[in-house]
């Protein structure tokens, strides 16, 4: 009778017509100890396929997180927020000092002027003495150049000299 | 998604996608790295996981695409063949010994068989998919899936009895 049903399902199971419920009939069946002989062939497969079906993933998967990257990010901003600290108050003060007579009245913008004016006057003097100055050096440096130069005389005159003794020497 | 959310999503079929790859790969080690790289892949999309209908069958799909690049890849081409070891603590000695034997022969026989088949075994034999499922997986109809199941379980049954009749093979 059992026998009988199974080998319906079998043929079945053969052709592929069979449900997962039939399906699961047949392995019932073939989970127990005796079987038919002449269905031992079966036996073995679906032996098998019960065994495969008890292994098991056993390695785990390191399953990262995703990182926040905000601390790195607030280190930037706290970099950044120290260049600007460092950066404004310069910017500022050049500003300040673009013009200088900003904070001051009419009169000490002339006394300011005249001071300015005087003290360049002075400084125009102290440059003409300074290229007076200048001049004396060049003449300083034009005299060493004669020096040197009648030096140059002098040896030649010795050379000159030497050359007319040793011209005369033959002679005697 | 946390981790544990996605450990809790992934349990359920873990193990079939290791036993899928497994299947195709034959070695434990590849199939252990493939079903690693499946789920960090899955992991890296989880922000799309909401959108699939089934997170099961488009692993396996993944798996399945996976393993069939993996073979045809050069680096797959020295592949070892490891033996898990059946237990079977309710018989003999002697049957225990004839039944490893036997029950070896099919995971040769199945390594025989065209990858398309073995994916639907697996499949169906083992995993108990429905053809519904099935056809997902493998972009198949049912119609062909039944054919080719056939003709694989066919095959298998063929080969053991001869090896059961003649010792050959």
């Amino acid at each position: 009778m059992v026998l009988n049903s199974i080998e319906k399902l079998l043929e079945k199971y053969d052709n592929g017509e069979t449900s997962i419920k039939e399906e699961q009939q047949l392995k019932e069946y073939f989970a127990q100890e005796e079987v038919a002989p002449h269905l031992e062939s079966y036996k073995t497969m679906f032996q098998y396929f019960s065994n495969t079906k008890q292994e098991l993933y056993t390695k785990d998967v390191p399953l990262k997180p995703r990182k926040s990257y905000i601390y790195q990010w607030i280190s930037v901003a706290a970099v950044a927020v120290l260049m600007l600290g460092i950066l404004i108050p310069n910017i500022l003060g050049g500003a300040q000092t673009k013009d200088p007579l900003a904070g001051f009245t009419d009169e000490e913008r002339k006394v300011y002027t005249q001071t300015k004016e005087a003290l360049s006057l002075l400084s125009t003097s102290f440059n003409d003495a300074a290229s007076s100055v200048n001049t004396l050096s060049l003449v300083s440096t034009n005299f060493q150049k004669g020096t040197d130069k009648a030096n140059y005389v002098n040896e030649f005159a010795k050379t000159t000299n030497k050359l007319v003794k040793t011209k005369k020497t033959p002679k005697h | 998604m946390t981790p544990t959310d996605f450990t809790k999503l992934v349990m359920p079929f873990k193990d079939k996608v290791f036993r899928l790859a497994k299947r195709l790969l034959v070695s434990r080690e590849e199939a252990e790295d493939a079903t690693q790289e499946i789920l960090m892949k899955l992991w890296k999309n989880k922000a799309k996981i909401s959108d699939y209908k089934n997170v099961e069958a488009f692993s396996m799909t993944m798996t399945k695409n996976f393993c069939l690049d993996r073979l045809k890849s050069k680096q797959a081409q020295n592949l070892k063949i490891v033996h898990s070891n059946y237990q079977d603590n309710n018989t003999s000695l002697q049957s225990q010994v004839e039944n490893r034997d036997s029950v070896d022969w099919v995971s040769k026989i199945i390594e025989e068989l065209p990858e398309q088949q073995k994916i639907i075994l697996q499949l169906r034999d083992i995993e108990a998919y429905d053809f519904d499922e099935i056809a997902k997986v493998v972009d198949m109809n049912p119609t062909a899936i039944r054919v080719a199941l056939s003709r694989a379980r066919k095959t298998i049954r063929e080969k053991l009895t001869n090896t059961h009749r003649y010792g050959i093979k």
